[in-house]
This record gives structure tokens, sequence and C-alpha cells, in this order.
């Protein structure tokens, strides 16, 4: 029991300690709340090209920091989103894009999920239109004759 | 018949999605091209690791075929790197190193302790000039041309293999004198 309480206290102590860490290094004053969701939202949506699957802004790798001092100054010189996005991948390339941009190498990427959704709706059609066909399949004359053959002999059995 | 051959399609689409994911297994996620490739060495204007008031800008960088290789004093990989760059040096290859993210001292004792393959050394302590070449860790090498054209970007540690299987090849391709 109290070994287990520890361990929490331990990790209790931890991520207060990176969030203190975190929170010290960097003060930054925005002209606006506007310009900070602007920043959030561009954190958010770069990636760190060193930590494989991580924002820049939940990374503590030495690159991620330079990346967001750089959008932050991008944003006091009134350049938008576009243009910081575009700034970056200058840079460091499609990578670092959560959202990779429509491309000759991404279009692959972003159609085929449409694609395969196309390819589903086309076989589940077939295979309606299959059943249906089979259905409605109207017996031929010999075939009825037959049909009432075996009915009327279990009846009269 | 039809429908048996029907009934194949789940594993063929299993055989072309593991040979695909298995061909991922041997990728390594970090090795991407640069953004740089076929484009001009970044403009820039800093001042010399040796030379404090030496100021150097991508004019250096020009008119003779170089290996630009970033390397910091805080690099473990780049302290084991150092033995390839100075043979890559002796075979006639002009190095100018980036010193990157680093103080001037512990830049300077590097050099002495592991040796300095680097015609000139950059001083870029602020990671400026690393950031317009996308560096996002050392050691990182570009080869610029003679006209100042980024031609190959090695990502990480160059092997004593590398060597001549990679860069030396490299070199020769991209060689016009």
């Amino acid at each position: 029991m109290a070994h287990r309480l520890m361990r929490t206290l331990m990790l209790l102590l931890c991520v207060l300690w990176s969030a203190a860490a975190l929170a010290a290094i960097e003060v930054r004053e925005f002209d606006s709340s506007l310009q900070k969701q602007r920043y959030d939202s561009l954190n958010g949506s770069l990636r760190c090209p060193k930590c494989e699957n991580q924002a820049i802004g939940d990374s503590e790798s030495p690159i991620a920091g330079d990346m967001r001092e750089r959008v932050y100054q991008l944003l006091q010189d009134g350049r938008s989103d576009i243009e910081i996005q575009n700034y970056m991948t200058e840079r460091f390339g499609d990578f670092v894009l959560y959202n990779p941009r429509l491309t000759g190498r991404t279009w692959l990427l972003w159609g085929l999920p449409a694609a395969l959704v196309l390819l589903g709706i086309v076989v589940i059609a077939l295979i309606v239109r299959a059943r249906r066909r089979a259905s409605n399949h109207a017996l031929s004359a010999a075939e009825r004759e037959r049909l009432d053959a075996l009915v009327n002999r279990e009846r009269t059995q | 018949m039809k429908r048996r051959l029907l009934l194949l399609i789940p594993l063929v689409l299993f055989v072309v999605l593991a040979v695909f994911l298995y061909r991922g297994l041997a990728l390594d996620p970090s090795a991407r091209d640069s953004t740089l490739l076929g484009q001009p060495f970044p403009i820039f204007r800093l001042s010399t690791l040796e030379d404090a008031d030496r100021q150097v800008d991508e004019s250096l960088i020009k008119g003779e075929m170089t290996l630009v290789n970033v390397w910091g004093e805080w690099c473990p990989t780049c302290k084991q790197e150092m033995p390839q760059l100075l043979a890559l040096e002796e075979r006639g290859i002009r190095l100018v190193g980036i010193d990157y993210k680093d103080t001037r001292e512990k830049g300077q004792e590097f050099l002495e302790e592991f040796g300095n393959p680097f015609e000139v050394n950059v001083f870029d302590p602020e990671g400026t000039l690393g950031f317009d070449l996308g560096v996002y860790g050392a050691p990182e090498t570009f080869l610029v041309d003679a006209d100042g054209i980024v031609r190959y970007h090695h990502t990480g540690y160059i092997t004593p293999e590398d060597v001549e299987q990679r860069i030396v090849p490299e070199v020769e391709k991209w060689r016009t004198d």
C-alpha cells in the first residue's frame, strides 16, 4: 500500500515537475487572444521533425523549441498561418504537417480512402443486384410442373 | 470456377498488405530527403569558429564542390564521425563545418581533440543557419556543388562503409571540375 502511494506520489511529482519546467522556459506575450489561439493551433498542427509523432507544442526536443520560437516570431511579423506552414515545409518538408497537402506525392494518401469507399459501394450494388435477380427469377413451365408434382406427392403421402 | 477465384481476393489483399508493411519495417523514418536537394544553399551571415571577427556568407560554399558537415561538441556521434571526415579530406574533398548550437571554446576544444578536416568552420550558436538547412539534429551532411546547389543530403552518422559506398560516389557524380 505504502509502495503504491509512493509510486503515485513520484509520478505526480514527475508530471508537475515537467509541466513547471516547460512553463518556466517559455513565457510569451501575445498582442491578442486571437494570436495566442493561432499560436497554439499552429503548434498543434506542426509535427516535430525529430520525434516521429509529436506536435511541436508537445515536444521538449530542442528543434521543437526552435520551431515554436520561429512560429512566435513569424506571428509577430504578421504572417498568415499558411505562410508560416509554408515556411516550415520549405525547411523540414511535408513531414512537419499533420495534415499533408494534396500534391503529386500525397494523392494516394488522400485518394485511397475515397476510392475504397467507392469500391465498397460498387461491390454492395453488384451483390444486391445479383440477389434481386435471383429472387425475381420466374420459374419456367417445366419447372412449375415439377414443383407442383413434388408438392402434390408430399400432400398425398 | 469464377466464384472460386473470387474467394482468393482476401488472400491477394493480405499478401499485398503484408509485402507493403514488411517493406515499411526496413525503412528508417528519420531518413527523409532534404527539401534543399536541387536548391541553392541558404543565405547566411555568420562569423567563423576560428575567428570571431571574420564574417562569412553563402559565397563561402560556392566555387568548389564542398561537403558541409553540421556538428557540435555536445554531439557524441559527431566524435565517432570525425575519422571518416578526415579520410574524406585526405581524398581531396573540400569540407566546411558548421558548429551548431555550441560555444566557441567547446567547439575549438573539440577540433583540437578529434582533428580538424574542415577548411573553415561557420559558428552557428543559435542554430539559425541550421534551421534554414532543415537540420534537426547532428551530424548532418550536405554535398554542395560548385554552383552552390545542394546535391546530396546525409542524415546522421556517416559510417566507415558510407564513405566508399555513398559519399565518394556522390562526390564523383556531381563533380564538374
